[in-house]
C-alpha cells in the first residue's frame, strides 16, 4: 500500500463518522428541531455497539445495536421537546450528558477489552488497483453506508414530496400545521433519523475507526458535527465536502508535524477548524441562498393551537 | 451503606467522647479528573486507593469523587471533602493544585496531598514519580527492536513532564544507537482514542516502526496492533489491547505511596514535602518485558536495576541540546530543578518543540 494512498484511507475513516452524525443531524435542523444531543447519542451508538460486537462476536450486530442505540436514546429529547415543548437547547445538552454518563456505566467493563473490527470490502481485481484501488472497493461498510446517506437525503429532502414537506414544517410550523401537516409526526420520524445516524457514527468509532471502548471515546466529534451543519447552510453535499475537509487537515497537520516542517503545532492542530470554517462560509456567502436554507423554524418549541 | 453509617458512628463518637479514637480511623479522600475506569491515569490512581483499602483495612476509610473538571469545579468539591470530615485529601491531577492550595489554606487541620504539581504549604504536601526513568528504558528497547532506526512519539501537550519523557527515550535509545531518530506528532490532547490512532497511522506511514505515547488511551497501541508493528503501553498496563505488541508499559504505582502517607497520618508523623520518586520507590513500575528477544530483555532488565540502584540517572552528559550546543558536561547530572522546567529538545529529535 502506497503512502498516498494510505493518506486517504485515513482521512476517509476520519471523515466517515463527522459526516454521518452531520447527515442525521441535517435532517433533524431541516424540520426545525435543534438537537445539541449528537454527543450524546454518538457514544451511546458507540458502547452499545462496541458491547453488541464483543458480546456475540458479531461487528454486523454491534453495527446493528449502535443504530438502535442512537435512535432509543433520542427519543426522551423527542417527547420532552415536541410532546411536552421543552426547551429545545437544555434538553439537548442534558440529552449529551446523560449519553456520556451512562455509557461509561455501561461499557465500564469493557474497558480494554479486545474489539471486534469490521471487516472490509474485497473484491479480487478491484481492490487491488494501484492508488485508487482500497479507496474505492477495498473500506469498511460503514464508509459506503456514509456516502449512500448523502446521496439518499440529498434526493429525499430536494426530490421527493415527504422531503418538501419536511421542510415546509422546518420553516413555518404553524402554517403547516394549518394546512393539515403532521407537524410531530414529521419531527419524530426526523429526531429518530437523526438518532440512528449519530448511533451508526458511534458504532464506526467503536467498530472500525479503533475497534474499542473507551470512556468518552468520541471525544467532541458530535459537537464538530453540529457545526459542520451550520457551516454547511444546511447543504448535505456541503456537509459532505466539510467533513472530508475537516479530515484532510486533520490528518494533513499530523503529517506535517511528523515531517518535522518547523510549523508550531498549535497552529496546524487549529488549522482543520480554521480551514473548515473558512471554505464552508466562502462557499455559503451568497446569503439570499442561506437565507433560503436556513430553517426558519428552527429551534422554535410548536405548541398546536387547536 | 453499613460501612458509612458505621464510620460515621464512629466520627461521632471520636468527636465527642473520644478524641484519641480519631487518630485509629483516618478519613482518605481522593479527588480525580477522570472516571476511576478510564483505563489509564486515574485508574492507576484508584487502583491506589483500592491498596490501602486492602492494606490498612478497618483503620481508614476512603472515599473519592470522579470526573472533577479542573477549575472552580475542582475548589469545590475539595472543600466539601475537606468538610466533611476527610483527615487527607489526595487531589491527582496537575491542574488542581491552585485550587488545592486556596482549600488547604481555609483548613489548616487538613491534610492534603497533590499529584504532580510544586506549590506546597505546611498542610499541603506535593508528589510526583519520575516517569522518565521508564522512558530511558524504553528508548533502549526501541532501539533494538526498530529495523527503521527511527520511532514515533505521541504527545500530548508540550509542558516540561512531557518533554523530559521524550528527551528521556531519545538519550536511552542513542546509548544503544546513536543515530537513532525520533518523530514527534503533538496531538494537543490527552485522551482522543481517535486522534490518537490518527496520529499513530500517520507516523507508521512515515516509516516509523515503534510507537510510544504520553497520551492516555489505547488508540496508539490498537493501530500498532493492526499495522504488525510494536509499542508502549502509558500509566496502566495496556497489553490487553495489544497481546502481541506492547513491548512494555510504564505503569503507574501510586498505592505504596498512599499506604505509607496515610499511617503517617495515623501515627502523627505526616509531614509536608515534596517528593520525586522512581523504580526504586516503586511509585512506577515497568510491565513485564513482552515481545522481545531475551537479549534486548536481559538489557531491559540491566538498565532498570542499575537506574533502581542510582547508578544510572538518564539525564547524565555528555548531552548536547537540540541546536548542537552543550547541555551536560561528561558526568554531570542534570538537577530536578532543571528537569522540571526542561523546555527544549536534546539532540536526535525530529520536531520543533512547540514554544
Amino acid at each position: 500500500m502506497g503512502m498516498a494512498e494510505s493518506i486517504l484511507l485515513t482521512i476517509a475513516t476520519a471523515a466517515t463518522p463527522l459526516l454521518i452524525a452531520a447527515i442525521g443531524e441535517l435532517v433533524v435542523e431541516r424540520s426545525g428541531v435543534l438537537n445539541l444531543g449528537v454527543e450524546g447519542m454518538m457514544v451511546m451508538g458507540a458502547v452499545c455497539g462496541f458491547v453488541a460486537a464483543a458480546l456475540t462476536g458479531s461487528p454486523w450486530l454491534g453495527v446493528l445495536c449502535g443504530i438502535l442505540a442512537g435512535a432509543l436514546f433520542s427519543l426522551p429529547f423527542a417527547f420532552l421537546t415536541l410532546n411536552i415543548a421543552t426547551n429545545q437547547v437544555a434538553t439537548g445538552l442534558s440529552l449529551t450528558l446523560l449519553g456520556l454518563g451512562l455509557s461509561s456505566m455501561i461499557g465500564e467493563s469493557f474497558v480494554g477489552s479486545p474489539g471486534v473490527r469490521l471487516p472490509n470490502l474485497f473484491i479480487p481485481g478491484l481492490t487491488e488497483l494501484p492508488l485508487v484501488g482500497r479507496l474505492l472497493f477495498g473500506q469498511d461498510p460503514i464508509f459506503y453506508l456514509s456516502i449512500l446517506l448523502v446521496i439518499a437525503v440529498t434526493w429525499f429532502l430536494f426530490k421527493t414530496r415527504t422531503g418538501l414537506t419536511l421542510r415546509s414544517v422546518g420553516d413555518n410550523h404553524a402554517s403547516a400545521h394549518a394546512l393539515g401537516i403532521p407537524v410531530i409526526g414529521y419531527r419524530y420520524g426526523a429526531v429518530l433519523f437523526g438518532g440512528a445516524c449519530a448511533g451508526l457514527a458511534g458504532a464506526q468509532l467503536s467498530l472500525v475507526y479503533t475497534p474499542q471502548w473507551v470512556e468518552n471515546m468520541t471525544a467532541g466529534r458530535g459537537w464538530i458535527a453540529l457545526a459542520l451543519v451550520v457551516f454547511a447552510s444546511w447543504r448535505p453535499l456541503r456537509v459532505l465536502a466539510g467533513a472530508y475537509l475537516f479530515g484532510a487537515v486533520t490528518i494533513g497537520q499530523l503529517h506535517a508535524q511528523a515531517l518535522g516542517l518547523g510549523i508550531p503545532s498549535q497552529l496546524l492542530s487549529s488549522l482543520p477548524y480554521l480551514a473548515t470554517i473558512v471554505v464552508l462560509v466562502l462557499i455559503s456567502r451568497n446569503r439570499r441562498l442561506t437565507m433560503i436554507n436556513t430553517p426558519a423554524s428552527l429551534g422554535r418549541a410548536f405548541v398546536p393551537d387547536r | 451503606m453499613k460501612k458509612i453509617v458505621m464510620g460515621l458512628a464512629l466520627a461521632l463518637a471520636a468527636t465527642t467522647a473520644n478524641p484519641a479514637m480519631a487518630q485509629d480511623k483516618v478519613k482518605a479522600c481522593f479527588v480525580y479528573v477522570g472516571s476511576n475506569s478510564d483505563g489509564g491515569w486515574t485508574q492507576a490512581h484508584d487502583l491506589g486507593r483500592q491498596q490501602v483499602e486492602k492494606e490498612l483495612g478497618d483503620t481508614v476509610e476512603t472515599a473519592f469523587v470522579e470526573n472533577v473538571p479542573e477549575g472552580p469545579d475542582a475548589e469545590r468539591a475539595i472543600e466539601r471533602f475537606a468538610r466533611s470530615g476527610c483527615d487527607v485529601v489526595f487531589t491527582t491531577s496537575f491542574g488542581f493544585m491552585d485550587a488545592t492550595v486556596a482549600v488547604a489554606q481555609k483548613f489548616p487541620d487538613v491534610k492534603f496531598e497533590h499529584a504532580t504539581g510544586y506549590k506546597t504549604a505546611d498542610n499541603l504536601a506535593a508528589y510526583n514519580a519520575r516517569f522518565y526513568e521508564g522512558r530511558y528504558i524504553q528508548g533502549q528497547i526501541a532501539a533494538k527492536m526498530s529495523k527503521a532506526g527511527v520511532a514515533g512519539y505521541i504527545a500530548s501537550f508540550p509542558i516540561p513532564e512531557v518533554v523530559m519523557g521524550i528527551n528521556s527515550f531519545i538519550l536511552g535509545a542513542q546509548s544503544v544507537n546513536p543515530d537513532f531518530k525520533l518523530k514527534v506528532v503533538w496531538a494537543n490532547t490527552w485522551f482522543d482514542a481517535g486522534k490518537e490512532a490518527d496520529a499513530a497511522k500517520v507516523l507508521i506511514d512515515q516509516g516509523v516502526d515503534i510507537i510510544t505515547q504520553h497520551t492516555d488511551s489505547t488508540g496508539p497501541m490498537q493501530v500498532a496492533s493492526e499495522r504488525g508493528i510494536k509499542a508502549f503501553g502509558q500509566a496502566s498496563d495496556m497489553i490487553k489491547a495489544g497481546p502481541e505488541t506492547q513491548l512494555t508499559a510504564i505503569i503507574d504505582t501510586w498505592g505504596n505511596y498512599y499506604v505509607k502517607r496515610i499511617k503517617e497520618v495515623q501515627d502523627g508523623s505526616w509531614k509536608t514535602g515534596s517528593i520525586w520518586d522512581g523504580l526504586k520507590e516503586g511509585i512506577l513500575t515497568m510491565a513485564p518485558y513482552t515481545n522481545m528477544p531475551d537479549d534486548v530483555k536481559k538489557m531491559a532488565e540491566e538498565t532498570e536495576a542499575k537506574i533502581k540502584s542510582g547508578e544510572l540517572k538518564p539525564f547524565t552528559g555528555p548531552v548536547k541540546k537540540q541546536d548542537g550546543t552543550e547541555w551536560l558536561k561528561q558526568g554531570e547530572n542534570a538537577t530536578d530543578q532543571v528537569l522540571s522546567g526542561l523546555n527544549f529538545y536534546v539532540m536526535g529529535v525530529d520536531d520543533k518543540l512547540p514554544q
